[in-house]
């Protein structure tokens, strides 16, 4: 009886040792992000002794990176970016998954099969019709440039079919009866209770476009209309050797969706799991 | 976590209903034209933004992109034809199968096993899947960065901390081994995450009579959860695979274009966009997008009927 205590401890113990060890590979990335946003060049690529602290916690990285590389408008573009999109996506995607889930039409399965495909197809191959698209509206550079391939989303519209379809019949059957029309069910009966589905795509869509950097690299070439990300990649090019800087601004960059992902952690995971695989 | 698995296999499984207007009820009828109306933005959205570029895409692999002002000349299968012969696309389509050899079957892996030990009652249990989770939310550029930094031959944390002198992503013969490892990494936790929604549907029974015959956790694992578990894991493999077969991110952001290891590593979608946007030859550029197209159609077939022998659905 002891031994088998001692081993069930033990064997807890190895599972936590185990999974500390993981945690800290996930981790240490970051750390060392943080840590070199903070140190001068010197420290950075000094080898003999390796400095792993800064000797002081210095903001010039940070005060550089944020006055050179406008990153004021960098989070603006971002952010008025990921807004649209799920204002977009959500709106276009509940209309037309509650159509989908829930209302019988002429060409119902054609139209669906359509959702069906663009799921299937891999993305690159809209991206240059598209780039020929917004450059002949001569929009190139533009905020609308950044929103434009995610004002509707085959995914959420897929998403949103599946939990209207999931909702009980009877509550829309009693408003019916009511005497509500298909608009008034809609909205004030369905509508609210797929919620739950609206925010899982809204968190997806948002962070889906935080990550995006083939579409704004090449739509938003300037660096004072694109996003983060594709700023990144524009400041790599530029100064590719000074480390701190870089990482200042890596970190800049992941800093507001990190800490909303913290505070948010069950809407986050839970919003990014429902893609099955789409990210 | 049962939408997704219905996600894996999209399927249209309502009736058919062959609906004429002229032999519709009134009620029907406004039926359908809310449902219309309803599915109208989206349906634009789609046939403009996806269905559009995707004839285009193919219309315009058949030309060639005029230089100078020129036209585009109609080349008939001339850009297939180009590719097909190309080295340098076999290349990148061999490149891109490495990477996923090694991020897929090793971020599956992992994940399994972080997933069956969190599935229990236990200590800091939210707190470890919040840190795997991390990267998940972290832009790819960013941390492309800092692993380009972690691998930096001669100030990375990597060679400092053990004392080696390894060119981590700029020797041809083992960077597509470094960059996998960074795709493992970002994935894993979402891995994980999925699987912890897959172990739920596992009945405790199983466990329960396992334990009361005296098998070890190994052997419960081995013979519990991997079989029962494998609708879940086949559903990862299937999106990670043509995922992994879209790599750019990484690549684009971690390889630089004087590295030396560029040949070995650059990507279908990195090669594609090489020709696309940097040397404007657009269509040849579409050309390659229409054969990952092709492969990935053809994996998703293969991946379908083995779907039917190899899990076990209960």
């Amino acid at each position: 009886m002891e031994s088998a205590k001692r081993k069930d401890t033990l064997t807890r113990v190895g599972i936590h040792v185990f999974l500390i060890l993981i945690a800290v590979v996930m981790v240490v990335p970051f750390v060392w992000m943080a840590l070199t946003a903070f140190k001068t060049v010197t420290e950075s690529t000094s080898v003999n002794p390796f400095v792993i602290l800064p000797s002081s916690w210095k903001l010039d990285n940070f005060t550089y990176v944020w006055d050179n590389y406008n990153f004021l408008t960098l989070y603006i573009n971002t952010l008025l970016m990921i807004l649209f999109r799920v204002i977009c996506a959500v709106l276009t995607a509940t209309l037309a998954g509650y159509a989908f889930g829930r209302l019988r039409f002429p060409g119902k399965n054609l139209l669906f099969g359509l959702v069906l495909v663009q799921m299937m197809v891999p993305p690159q191959i809209f991206l240059l019709p598209q780039y020929l698209m917004v450059s002949n509206m001569e929009m190139l550079n533009t905020q609308f440039a950044l929103v434009f391939p995610g004002i509707v989303t085959a995914f959420g519209t897929y998403l949103l079919k599946v939990s209207y379809q999931s909702l009980p019949k009877d509550l829309e059957e009693a408003a019916a009866i009511d005497g509500c029309n298909i608009g008034q069910r809609f909205l004030f009966v369905m509508a609210p209770l797929a919620r739950s589905g609206m925010v899982s795509l809204g968190i997806f869509t948002a962070v889906i476009a935080f990550k995006e950097l083939m579409w704004p690299m090449i739509a938003c070439t300037n660096t004072t209309s694109t996003s983060l990300s594709a700023a990144l990649a524009k400041m790599q090019g530029q100064f590719s050797t000074n480390y701190p800087q870089l990482m200042a601004a890596a970190l800049f960059a992941i800093l507001p969706m990190t800490i909303l992902y913290l505070i948010f952690q069950k809407q986050f995971v839970e919003g990014i799991a429902t893609s099955g695989g789409k990210l | 976590m049962g939408t997704v698995m219905q996600m894996a296999v999209p399927k249209i499984n309502e009736r058919r209903g062959h609906m004429k207007w002229s032999k519709m009820t009134k009620g029907e009828k406004t039926e359908a034209k809310w449902g219309l109306a309803f599915v109208t933005p989206t349906i634009i959205g789609l046939l403009t933004l996806n269905f559009y570029p995707i004839v285009k895409t193919i219309y315009m692999s058949f030309f060639k992109t005029g230089d100078f002002g020129r036209g585009n000349t109609f080349v008939g299968l001339q850009n297939y034809k180009n590719v097909i012969t190309s080295g340098e696309f076999w290349g990148s389509l061999f490149n891109t199968v490495k990477y996923a050899i090694i991020e897929v079957p090793l971020s599956i892996a992992i994940a399994l096993v972080l997933a069956v030990l969190l599935n229990r009652k236990m200590r800091f249990r939210s707190g470890y899947r919040t840190i795997f989770f991390l990267p998940m939310v972290a832009a790819p550029a960013a941390v492309a960065m800092v692993w380009k930094w972690l691998y930096n031959q001669q100030y990375g944390l990597l060679n400092q901390l053990f004392h080696t002198d390894v060119s981590w992503i700029s020797d041809p013969k083992h960077a597509w081994i470094a960059l996998g490892a960074v795709g493992v990494w970002s994935i894993i936790g979402y891995n994980m995450v999925l699987f912890l929604g897959g172990l739920q549907d596992i009945p405790r029974d199983y466990y329960e009579a396992a334990q009361i015959d005296g098998a070890s956790e190994l052997h419960q694992f081995f013979n519990i959860t991997v079989p029962l578990v494998s609708p879940t894991t086949f559903f990862i493999v299937q999106t990670r695979i043509i995922a992994a077969l879209q790599v750019f991110d990484l690549i684009y952001m971690m390889i630089d274009k004087t590295n030396a290891a560029l040949k070995n590593t650059q990507s279908v979608v990195y090669v594609f966009y090489q020709y696309v946007f940097t040397y404007d030859n657009k269509g040849y550029g579409a050309t390659m997008i229409v054969f990952l197209l092709i492969f990935i159609m053809l994996i998703t077939v293969v991946l379908q009927k083995l779907d039917k022998k190899i899990v076990f659905y209960n």
